[in-house]
């Protein structure tokens, strides 16, 4: 059994699409989770529906939005306090250290993160690969697992297929209860998955493509 | 934010004439456009707390979509398809536009004190 886990992407809704179902099946086996959240999703572009937030009250609601989510599924909160759309920009030395500080403290038996250069968003890529340098930089011995998250189109081409698959259907209910609390986002993001059937069932929708949870179990060399 | 209204915006471009202002300038259709569509680009841009002073606004267009011109000593801002706006509480023109999901395209915000980073 794991001892604690975290969970680390940029976005707040991220932890809700990527890994909410595992971060449940956690949770009920008593482990606990905690997810460092890289910045406020600043810059994201829905805005509710109907439109509730502008460009500048959007990171507010997006806050409380994210505690509520993680109130949803029980895991601790820490927030990193980076700015939406600028992580590959800031000093991937300087973000592996953050993380790292923050692994040393927590002590970790596992890591989820995305997998950089497979992960679409540059946001997602630059936290996936100083995730991977933090985690590098540890001492061997107190190295945690680390599971990194591939979503790009390509993904199993290049990389084989994820060793990790993870059935969450048995936590779907918690799953959609988290992309939920994200309010401002759910809408628009499970929309912008079947832009065939705008109108469709968004739970529908979520089960189609939102009922495993696939990971990389990363290997340092 | 409401749908804009020309003579409204026009009078609060006005409002900062010559004055020391910043600027959000922001256009984007988003990180995943060419991870759903194979045959869209990623595009965008976007610059925070640019400061300028201007001499000249103007609120153009019709209908649903305005274009907003701002004419400093040396230069120009420019942005299009804007749609919604507000004053906000801190007395900060917003101005938006959204597409037919209602997600951000174009934003251009104008204020006396900095946005915050």
């Amino acid at each position: 059994m794991e001892k604690h886990v975290v969970v680390i992407y940029p976005h707040p809704d991220d932890e809700a699409f990527g890994a909410s179902g595992t971060i449940a099946k956690f949770r009920h086996e008593g482990v606990p989770v905690t997810y460092l959240c890289g910045t406020l999703g600043e810059m994201g572009r829905n805005m509710g529906n109907p439109t509730f937030a502008n460009r500048e009250t959007l990171p507010e609601y997006r806050k409380q939005e994210l505690i509520a989510a993680c109130q949803v599924l029980d895991m601790d909160l820490r927030m990193l306090g980076y700015r939406d759309k600028t992580i590959e920009f800031e000093s991937r030395d300087e973000i592996a250290e953050h993380l790292k500080s923050i692994l040393e403290e927590i002590k970790p038996s596992l890591v989820i993160t995305h997998y950089p250069g497979h992960a679409v968003h540059p946001d997602h890529d630059a936290l996936g690969a100083a995730a991977v340098e933090a985690v590098a930089r540890m001492e061997e011995a107190q190295r945690p697992t680390l599971w990194a998250q591939a979503i790009s189109r390509n993904h199993a081409e290049v990389l084989g297929n994820p060793d990790i698959v993870q059935d969450i259907t048995p936590f779907f209910e918690k799953k959609m209860a988290t992309i939920l609390a994200h309010e401002s986002q759910a809408q628009g993001v499970l929309g912008g998955m079947n832009q065939n059937m705008p109108n469709s069932d968004l739970e529908a929708i979520a089960k189609e493509r939102l009922g495993t949870e696939q990971f990389y179990t990363w290997k340092f060399s | 934010m409401e749908a804009i209204e020309l003579e409204l915006v026009q009078e609060k471009l006005e409002s900062y004439l010559n004055k020391h202002v910043y600027v959000h300038l922001e256009t984007t259709n988003g990180a995943y456009a060419s991870h759903f569509n194979d045959q869209a680009y990623n595009v965008g841009a976007f610059i925070r707390n640019a400061q300028i002073s201007y001499k000249q606004a103007k609120i153009v267009g019709s209908g649903s979509a305005y274009r907003v011109g701002l004419k400093t000593e040396i230069g120009w801002v420019y942005a299009e398809g804007l749609s919604s706006w507000e004053v906000d509480e801190q007395n900060r023109l917003l101005m938006a536009g959204h597409d037919r999901e209602g997600r951000l395209m174009v934003a251009l915000q104008i204020s006396e004190t900095p946005f915050n980073n």
